[in-house]
């Protein structure tokens, strides 16, 4: 990326000369350690209830001297059973608890769901239905992303970003509420279709976000990316190559920030998104800095894929013509023989899926969100597995954070951009 | 169908099971005994590149005369094939299937949640604990079919056992050894951390 041309020297006095900052080094034997300060390894507990761990993750750290010799993360803090309810529950009812896996982006997690649910079951949705649900995900993939630019750079001593990324975040908080009526438990999508169709105001004031969020956008980078401390406490710090980053089976922003050009919406397109003119930023480097770029890109390219939706937003119906699937309406249950049966049997017994198992994997904010659902044929799932992004990038910071310093792997925590309600679920 | 399938058909020949193409995705069933040869085999031979691991997990079915099933989501990035590969157990047998860390480090968490969830052992895990449940949870593995859904103990029994919990058992033995620990980290770690070198992170293959 070109926006990687800062001096290095101007950010960190103490670099050599790969502009790589200079480590005070590890005395190779007991010997050469200073008796006073002692050759111990030190113990430190970070967490469960820790600012700078996004939640109740906590990490027992294993340092000599300042510098981090290991990491061992302890999970499962939040751990609430999500896919062992998902068993007694049918699949319109697991939609709720989706909200509560990732919690920054739960419209996009709705989305997830119900795409593994319609493909077990066979369902096509509506033309309508796919725009609107491509406006869901990239309204998360937005506040999803403004929350970790928020909360990363407090991690890093910058105060005024997250101020306003949160307060833009406001804005689709509130369109999220004009639409569903809830701001963070959304619950927005139904197999075969959605809750609700989007008021007529949505559309103007979303229009009018998309043009005015970019402005934000210009200010964060302006203050950050070529910022002396942003990009000392960032560059070089948390590095994983390509080859690594695949191995690590990490996906999204970390995946991209190493180089490798994955995007589920690119390579193995859903939604239609491969109708959408949009750019996938992809690092260099495979450090903080780049994820920061990355995410910041996304964010701009989220922008255009929003503006397109909006041009394109047919009219029609949002859910599939199936009253075995799509609930009848209220006054129709009330009136017609017909109809009232169709809603005492879903309401009653759900939605059967036939037998057999289907896999549906999106990008979500924090990289590749799967549903893994397996039928016996009952309204039920027999299994409902999420494969957790958050959960899996996570594994990888014993790897990024060892012979970094304390700080540093502050740092590399925040890249990784977990959401511990999604890493225990 | 995944042409991998006939690929395995013709190079494994017995250990592979049955072969299911549904959905636009193909199942491929494997003998336990064989899966590590075969996941490896999916990996490295050129022209199948399975590079990335998308996903380790079990399926066990409410019918009680199922087999479990461990499955392998496996995605080739270059040629953009996913692969799904089923091993099936016993459930009232024992459950083990090789482990795959070495091949993907990813597989690493994935698997402890797996031994964590259904009590499967995957031999050869270099640190198969717990993971989302404590490491002294005693009722068992929450996402088998006879674990009941609020648990195997009552609430109050539950509550004892939290209120009676050991403080030092917030802390491994693997972390209460850390004081001494230093000189028994590999001996090319050690090597590099005391020369104080960073981003030269030995390649974990």
């Amino acid at each position: 990326m070109s926006k990687r041309t800062v001096e290095l020297s101007v950010a960190t006095p103490g670099a050599d000369a790969h502009g790589d900052p200079l480590r005070v080094p590890i005395p190779a034997s007991p010997a050469d350690v200073d008796p006073e300060l002692g050759g111990e390894h030190l113990l430190i507990n970070l967490g469960p209830q820790h600012p700078a761990t996004h939640g109740v993750l906590r990490l027992v750290v294993e340092l000599e001297g300042e510098t981090v010799v290991r990491v061992i993360p302890h999970v499962g803090y939040l751990h609430s059973g999500f896919e062992k309810l998902g068993e007694y529950r049918h699949y319109n009812q697991i939609v709720p608890l989706t909200d509560r896996t990732d919690y920054l982006a739960p419209m996009s997690n709705n989305v997830g769901v119900a795409l593994a649910a319609e493909k077990l079951m066979g369902i096509e949705i509506t033309p309508r239905c796919q725009v609107l649900r491509v406006i869901a995900c990239e309204m998360s993939r937005i506040i999803s992303h403004l929350v970790w630019l928020g909360t990363t750079s407090i991690d890093l001593g910058a105060f005024t970003p997250f101020l306003w990324a949160f307060q833009q975040r406001e804005r689709i908080y509130n369109l999220q509420e004009m639409w569903t009526g809830a701001r963070l438990t959304t619950s927005l999508t139904r197999v075969g279709g959605l809750l609700a169709d989007v008021p007529d105001k949505f559309v103007t004031d979303l229009r009018e976000f998309t043009e005015t969020f970019p402005d934000t956008l210009d200010e964060i980078d302006r203050v950050l990316t070529r910022n002396a401390v942003w990009v000392g406490r960032t560059q070089n710090i948390g590095v994983l190559t390509a080859q690594e980053a695949i191995n690590y089976s990490l996906s999204g922003p970390m995946l991209r920030a190493s180089g490798v050009p994955w995007d589920m919406r690119k390579d193995k397109p859903y939604l239609g998104y491969e109708t959408y003119d949009f750019d996938v930023p992809v690092g260099e480097n495979g450090d903080v800095y780049d994820r920061f770029l990355v995410r910041l890109e996304e964010c701009y390219q989220s922008n255009r894929i929003l503006a397109q939706a909006l041009d394109r937003l047919p009219d029609g119906p949002i859910n599939v013509d199936d009253p075995r699937v799509i609930l009848p309406p209220k006054s129709r249950a009330m009136n017609d023989m017909e109809a009232m049966i169709y809603h005492f049997k879903q309401v009653m017994e759900g939605v059967k899926a036939p037998v057999g198992e289907a896999y549906a994997g999106i990008e979500n904010p924090k990289g590749e969100l799967g549903n893994y659902f397996v039928s016996d044929g009952t309204a039920k799932p027999v299994r409902w597995r999420i494969r957790p992004p958050a959960f899996i990038n996570l594994a990888s910071i014993s790897k990024m954070a060892e012979g970094h310093l304390l700080s540093d792997l502050i740092a590399i925590n925040a890249s990784v951009d977990i959401v511990m309600g999604e890493v225990d679920r | 169908m995944n042409p991998s399938a006939q690929a395995l058909q013709a190079t494994f020949g017995n250990a592979i099971g049955r072969v299911v193409d549904a959905r636009g995705e193909t199942i491929v069933y494997v003998t336990a005994a064989r899966v590590r040869d075969v996941l490896a085999w999916l990996k490295q031979t050129a022209g199948q590149d399975y590079d990335y691991l998308v996903d380790v997990t079990a399926v066990e079915y409410r019918d009680r005369e199922r087999a479990l099933e461990v499955v392998w989501n496996l995605r080739s990035l270059a040629s953009r094939r996913d692969l799904r590969i089923k091993v099936e157990l016993d459930p009232r047998g024992t459950l083990a299937v090789p482990s795959v860390v070495d091949l993907w480090a990813g597989a690493n968490w994935l698997e402890r949640e797996v031994f964590d969830m259904f009590g499967v052992t995957f031999t050869g895990h270099p640190d198969l604990r717990r993971i989302l449940m404590w490491e002294t949870y005693a009722e068992g593995h929450p996402l088998r079919k006879d674990f009941p859904l609020r648990g195997r103990f009552s609430r109050s029994e539950q509550v004892r056992q939290a209120l009676n919990v050991n403080p030092e058992g917030h802390y491994s033995l693997e972390e209460l050894a850390i004081a001494e620990s230093f000189d028994e980290l590999p001996a090319e770690m050690r090597d590099r951390l005391a020369r104080g070198q960073r981003d030269q992170i030995a390649n974990s293959e």
